[in-house]
């Protein structure tokens, strides 16, 4: 096809010419409005920042301070569910397409580092006001990886026992207990109260987190040499396992799983079940949404130790830490909300907008949170925390102690018989893991 | 003669080209998202792609068909495995079976408000899973569940339903039936409509009873419903994933008695990331809803 065939060729040409000029105008128009409504066309930096379910929505209010004292710095929060959240994450880091900075529950954080999404930050940390010794120190240990932090803690989070003062005095117990002896003392004595079908405590029993804190107390490891194989048949782990699952037997707790509580708070409320343990989520709630009659019932209390010598017993090292990613190209900048979202002053504003516990001991002396009385519980708890394994298996491990729980309590298995099996499976999870650091001895961490 | 000899093939060939150029961005796309998916699953499935090779592409071993050995040592694949065949083999035939039963009884002459029963008896098909569910939760709650005081009434204890690993797979099954029969119905209420009246007519002058109508007249004449509807509803059900995922809060629980083989791909790809080893499982279920369908066709077949 020539030109010189069509005459409407030179035509058309000189149209999509005005056509291009036209779009051209529209556009360089477009980009001057948008520099100039982004406060003049000056060097700035846009900081794309992902945070989780409520946190993400409640953290925006905090951030024009930060953007005023970081003149040309935007942060421009992306609100995740937080079940959608680790898929996210992950598609994100194969895809390319990471954050600058994200909000990440610090048991997902061995994951990600598995995974060389995130960047070391002990470098910038040593540099700043934020040390190990401002946070709590097994809150801490959850965000390093061989000696090397990939997070800075933001808030925290650990469970304590809540429970029914009024039920435990009717049952003539004086105080929380201390030991695994008195516990089971005192959850026989409520469960001998009179009135219908009722038990000393919830357990859900699809849950991990309580056969694994009962096995921290006792002293289990849960895996031994640095990770490469299960440990679940000495006697400590065996020991924790045996006291859980004789709870049920017992008939001191129901044998429920999570998606059958169908309300927590009004099981709670109606003496269904006198304790739970949980977490600073369920302050709020309890507060709200139990009825106002029951408010002055209930109280929070550190967990049990396996012996009174060793009271508060440890609980979980949960919560959220605040870590950057490895392909950000604004890691200084990135490192300065870290800081901003780290500082007391913020902790303390966050802790008022959402309730979550803050990560910095210091605002803990806050009047603020010095005055309310379930926090005390929580204060001491904080103080003897321990993290997981930090293996990037652990959520998988974790479900499979669960499980194994579950069989017994069941009645589907023996303990000996849950326990190899639990042993055979963990093993097989941490195969890949075994020869990965056996290939190289002297590697980090994968 | 021979010019237009030459001619044709030459036109028939430019018109080749331009009919490929008209239907390659179709096949661009089935190549993109279609095939070569298939061909990564089949690669995936002979690696031990996991999380740490999605660190370092190194780290993935190719190991054959170790995965599909691991795969029949492994109890929880057995137990999904035997789940999914109870829920496909329980669920499909009274899931067809009640949608053809109350379909014949939509279509009775003596029934009134047939639209209103349509439309009612469809809804739950439309409806979004996770708002059944979780309205389902409650009515087989142990305690305050409404299936619970019913039985009570009649006198049979409390049930745990969804935490009791003998009752929990017929209580998905109950759900499911209840949310998907209306699809079929409608199909049926079509087939049975296609029923000329006139064989009815001609059954009751030889003096047919309504089960001899039934079985002489109208399933013979719904044969090809019947086909489509039982292959459809068994596919569908071999894919088992949303009813156990969101009333047992995505454990599969309780003792995996609802673990489905799709939950468990799930599991195993995507919150375990072991990708190669999920692969082998989606495999697996692709040769069995395969075979299953073919040998529905073929029995089909042989009865006509």
């Amino acid at each position: 096809m020539t030109p010189g065939t069509h005459p409407a060729h030179p035509k058309g040409n000189r149209l999509s010419m005005a056509v291009r000029v036209w779009v051209g105008g529209a556009l360089l128009a477009a980009t001057l409005a948008l520099l100039s409504a982004c406060g003049g066309p000056t060097r700035h930096a846009t900081v794309l920042f992902w945070a989780l379910g409520r946190e993400g929505e409640v953290v925006q209010s905090l951030l024009p301070e930060f953007e005023r004292a970081n003149p040309g710095v935007r942060v421009q929060v992306q609100q995740i569910p937080f079940t959608a959240a680790h898929e996210k994450l992950l598609t994100a880091f194969v895809g390319g397409s990471t954050p600058d900075v994200a909000q990440l529950g610090n048991t997902w954080i061995p994951e990600l580092v598995a995974l060389g999404a995130l960047e070391p930050l002990g470098t910038r940390v040593r540099a700043s006001s934020l040390g190990p010794a401002e946070f709590f120190p097994g809150i801490w240990a959850t965000n390093e990886i061989d000696g090397e932090p990939y997070g800075v803690p933001w808030y925290v989070d650990t469970r304590v026992l809540f429970y029914r003062s009024d039920l435990f005095a009717k049952a003539s117990v004086t105080r929380p207990p201390r030991s695994w002896d008195e516990w089971r003392d005192t959850m026989r004595r409520v469960k001998a109260l009179p009135g219908g079908d009722h038990y000393a405590m919830l357990m859900p029993t699809d849950e991990w987190a309580q056969p694994v804190v009962l096995a921290l107390q006792a002293g289990a490891g849960l895996l031994r040499d640095g990770g490469r194989r299960a440990d679940f048949k000495e006697p400590n782990f065996r020991r924790a396992f045996s006291f859980y699952v004789s709870l049920f037997a017992e008939r001191l707790a129901p044998p429920l799983g999570l998606a059958q509580v169908a309300n927590l708070y009004q099981q709670f409320a109606d003496g269904y079940f006198a304790s739970v343990i949980t977490g600073p989520w369920n302050l709020e709630k309890f507060r709200l949404r139990l009825p106002p009659e029951r408010q002055g019932d209930w109280a929070t209390a550190p967990l049990a130790a396996m012996r009174e010598a060793d009271y508060p017993g440890v609980s979980l090292a949960g919560g959220s830490s605040i870590v950057i990613f490895r392909p950000s190209t604004k890691k200084d900048v990135a490192f300065r909300l870290v800081e901003f979202l780290a500082d007391p002053k913020q902790q303390l504003a966050f802790y008022r907008l959402t309730g979550d516990l803050p990560a910095r001991t210091a605002v803990w002396d806050d009047p603020a949170l010095v005055g309310e009385p379930h926090l005390l519980a929580f204060r001491e708890q904080l103080r003897h925390v321990t993290p997981m394994p930090r293996v990037p298996e652990w959520e998988r491990i974790a479900t499979a102690i669960a499980e194994a729980t579950e069989r017994v309590i069941l009645g589907q298995q023996t303990e000996d018989q849950s326990l190899d099996q639990l042993q055979t499976e963990v093993d097989r999870m941490l195969e890949k893991r075994r020869f990965l650091l056996d290939r190289h001895p002297a590697g980090a961490s994968p | 003669m021979s010019a237009r000899a030459d001619r044709v093939p030459g036109r028939a060939r430019r018109e080749g080209r331009a009919g490929l150029a008209f239907v390659a961005p179709a096949l661009g796309l089935i190549v993109v998202f279609f095939v070569l998916p298939v061909v990564a699953g089949f690669l995936l499935a002979s690696t031990d792609f996991d999380i740490y090779a999605i660190r370092d592409l190194a780290t993935a071993r190719f190991i054959g068909l170790a995965n599909f050995a691991a795969l029949l040592h492994d109890p929880v694949f057995w137990k999904a495995l035997g789940n999914t065949f109870y829920f496909v083999l329980v669920g499909g035939p009274l899931s067809v079976a009640v949608s053809l039963g109350v379909a014949m009884i939509l279509n009775a002459r003596l029934v009134r408000f047939k639209g209103l029963f349509r439309t009612v008896y469809f809804a739950p098909v439309v409806t979004t899973m996770v708002a059944v569910a979780t309205v389902w939760r409650f009515l087989y709650h142990p305690r305050f569940g409404v299936l619970n005081q019913l039985l009570g009434v009649v006198g049979i204890a409390p049930v745990n339903w969804l935490g009791d690993p003998h009752w929990a797979m017929p209580a998905i099954i109950l759900m499911s039936v209840w949310k998907n029969f209306g699809y079929n119905m409608i199909i049926f209420v079509a087939g049975l409509q296609s029923i000329p009246g006139t064989l009815y007519e001609a059954a009751r002058v030889d003096g047919a009873g309504p089960m001899q109508q039934l079985r002489h007249i109208t399933l013979p004449s719904l044969r090809p419903m019947l086909v489509f509807v039982s292959i459809i509803t068994m596919i569908g059900y071999f894919q088992l994933f949303t009813e156990p995922y969101v009333l047992t809060g995505g454990t599969g629980g309780p003792l995996n008695a609802t673990l489905s083989l799709v939950m468990y791909m799930y599991k195993q790809g995507f919150r375990w990331w072991n990708i190669g080893f999920g692969a082998t499982v989606a495999l697996v279920l692709f040769l069995i809803i395969l075979a299953g369908t073919l040998l529905q066709l073929r029995f089909q077949r042989e009865r006509e």
